[in-house]
């Protein structure tokens, strides 16, 4: 079973935190994936950067910039990586652009994340047909969890489909929105996921996009397995340090 | 061989919906429904009157005399610089203005490079009484003034894009964004045959009255629908969709498009997206695209902000990698030059943009009974401070 599939499995709220690989400095990667996971982090999603991330606010939009300037690549950002599982057990994931990945090669790309122990992808612009068609084949070859977003405008129909091409988790985006766009959930919010959570999905869900704080965790997580955070994260980081990333996972899980 | 879309929203290889879920249920809402609204009656008289009446269609095909002589061969123009607001970025707002009306959308959004889609966006929703949001790239803003006052006269807000590279391609992002965050109420016209399917193919068959027209109006002058050729600029390829499109099964005719070489095609600082660009995914489809060997996307250039694009429309990819068009690479330059020429010549001060259609001539031999139309995609107006500088008027 893949790493994603078990942690699902443990009876608790799942914290994710995605961050934008080569920021802050290029080399940071590793240190982050490793504090993270110390800091009581349940799953990472790690960010390929890219010059047009168009599902993005600002805040993981200036972080990808920078993180390009900085030289990140895809096969810098593998070679960050080749000895993780050395020192990390938690699932991570790629998050990423289909572009960069298309390039790579997408099966040279899965066959590379199965070598240094990736264990998912998210590609916000592979859209989940197109995946069916053309890629679940490779993926799975290399042990690859794809995970599907679903947002409040998505037809049931649609969830239905998305939930049977799955089998890790469902990524709900919590209101219609770029990511980083939000402050604190409404009663239209929790509609949804109370709506999503009644579906009864094969898959267990995971709240993403306008996570901040552990207020906005903690109502995410009253409905779903899990909540990711990322904007806020990033912020934390270029405003407070790297050093330090303990500080926020605790003001996070309280 | 065949060169229109099919079922999948394909072009060969290029084309599709590579977009985030959540703008899936927009373009699926719009993919099931533009074929059957655009063939509803009321929507074709509706869309034909405004054409007629507030465009001023149909704009002439006009016999371009002593351009001919120079070049000793036939060169028709077809002047959609005569259109209502310059160019013939409006054939496509009207369609998707009514489109737009028809899906029940009270918000519009557009991006812009020149200013041309974002005036002709303004233009249409200012007809319709619409709320309409312009992206445009910061740098371009302050390059064209001009066209910013317009978009405000017309009501439309301007919102400057500043992240990445501050042009179109970045406007285009933002607009993206923009239609993610307004999933319900908002329509975003897209100016050029690029997008996930179905733009390509709408913004295609909104423009095809270029080609519907210089078929009878060549068989009047001509007598005979076909000319030997069809040429026209490429930016995101609109113009020239429409130019080539009652055309591009007909084998007698061959098809010329023409790209921005900027400062020149191996430079650094070019357009010419066939030359340079790789297969890739650019703003939802895949097409030829300008990136670096580790997939991010490059920062084109030419002097012509309508053609300064990193991209290609599906369409004109799929005619390129099958080598049904002849693709032409123009520099700054020889644009320039061609620009002015037809100003001695013709007394028709043309865009940047279709300068570089222009300077094919010089480039390029035909034969003395040749007949070729050139999409005169736009007016020079918008131009003239960047002619002057040039030319030290
Ligand atoms: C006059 C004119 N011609 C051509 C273009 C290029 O666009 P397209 O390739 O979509 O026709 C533009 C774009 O701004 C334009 O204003």
């Amino acid at each position: 079973m893949n790493r994603i599939q078990n942690k699902l499995q443990e009876d608790k709220k799942l914290l994710s935190i995605y961050f934008t690989a080569g920021y802050p400095s290029l080399n940071d990667t590793v240190t982050i994936i490793q504090d993270l996971e110390k800091s009581g982090v349940d799953m990472i999603e790690i960010g390929l950067p890219f010059s047009d991330p168009l599902a993005d606010g600002p805040t993981i939009q200036a972080s990808s910039t920078q993180a390009l300037k900085n030289g990140m690549t895809s096969e810098v950002l593998f070679n960050q990586l080749k000895d993780i599982r050395k020192t990390v057990n938690i699932p991570l994931i790629i998050m990423g652009y289909f572009n960069p990945i298309l390039q790579y090669g997408v099966e040279a790309f899965c066959k590379k994340c199965q070598e240094v122990g990736i264990d998912g992808l998210i590609i916000p612009d592979l859209p989940v047909d197109v995946y069916h068609d053309d890629y679940k084949t490779t993926f799975e070859t290399y042990g690859l969890i794809n995970v599907f977003l679903i947002t409040p405008q998505t037809s049931d129909d649609r969830i239905h489909f998305i939930d049977s091409v799955s089998n890790g988790f469902i990524y709900m985006v919590s209101s219609a929105s770029v990511t980083g766009s939000q402050s604190g959930f409404g009663d239209e919010n929790t509609a949804y996921f109370k709506r999503i959570a009644n579906m009864n999905l094969k898959n267990p869900q995971i709240i993403g996009f306008g996570i901040s704080d552990n207020k906005t965790f903690t109502q995410a997580t009253e409905y779903a397995k899990g909540a990711i955070i990322g904007s806020a994260f990033i912020k934390f980081l270029s405003d407070t340090s790297v050093n330090a990333i303990h500080e926020f996972v605790k003001a996070i899980k309280n | 061989m065949n060169y229109n879309v099919n079922q999948k929203g394909y072009y060969g290889t290029f084309g599709g919906a590579f977009i985030p879920e959540m703008l899936y249920p927009n373009v699926e809402e719009l993919r099931q429904k533009y074929l059957e609204v655009m063939a509803e009656p009321d929507f074709k008289k509706e869309f034909n009157q405004l054409l007629k009446d507030y465009v001023g269609r149909p704009s002439p095909l006009y016999f371009a005399k002593r351009l001919s002589k120079k070049y000793n061969t036939k060169i028709y123009l077809k002047r959609e610089d005569l259109n209502h607001t310059g160019a013939h970025k409006i054939n496509n707002t009207i369609g998707q203005i009514l489109m737009a009306k028809r899906l029940g959308k009270t918000r519009i959004i557009a991006e812009t490079g020149a200013g041309q889609h974002g005036v002709a966006t303004a233009t249409v929703c200012a007809l319709m009484g619409l709320e309409c949001i312009v992206y445009m790239g910061e740098i371009d803003i302050a390059r064209q003034a001009p066209n910013v006052a317009r978009m405000k006269m017309l009501g439309a807000k301007v919102v400057p894009a500043l992240s990445g590279s501050r042009t179109l391609k970045d406007a285009t992002n933002e607009a993206i964004r923009d239609w993610i965050n307004n999933p319900v109420n908002t329509h975003y016209i897209i100016g050029s045959a690029i997008g996930p399917h179905p733009y390509p193919d709408m913004v295609t068959r909104f423009q095809s009255v270029i080609s519907e027209e210089i078929k009878w109006q060549l068989k009047e002058q001509e007598g005979r629908e076909n000319p030997n050729y069809v040429v026209a600029c490429i930016g995101g390829g609109s113009n020239a969709a429409g130019t080539y499109y009652h055309f591009l099964h007909e084998p007698d005719v061959k098809i010329i498009a023409v790209e921005a070489a900027g400062l020149g095609v191996n430079s650094g600082e070019s357009a010419a997206t066939s030359v340079l660009g790789k297969e890739g995914i650019i703003h939802g489809c895949k097409t030829l695209l300008m990136q670096t060997v580790d997939g991010q996307i490059t920062e084109p250039y030419s002097i012509s902000a309508g053609l300064d694009y990193p991209g290609v429309g599906p369409m004109h990819a799929h005619l390129a990698k099958t080598g049904r068009a002849e693709f032409m690479a123009i520099t700054d330059d020889e644009a320039m030059t061609a620009g002015l020429e037809l100003c001695q010549l013709e007394g028709i001060i043309p865009a940047i943009e279709t300068s570089h259609a222009l300077a094919i001539f010089e480039q390029k031999t035909f034969k003395a009974d040749d007949v070729i139309v050139v999409s005169l995609s736009g007016r020079g107006d918008k131009d003239l401070d960047t002619y002057i500088k040039y030319f030290k008027l």
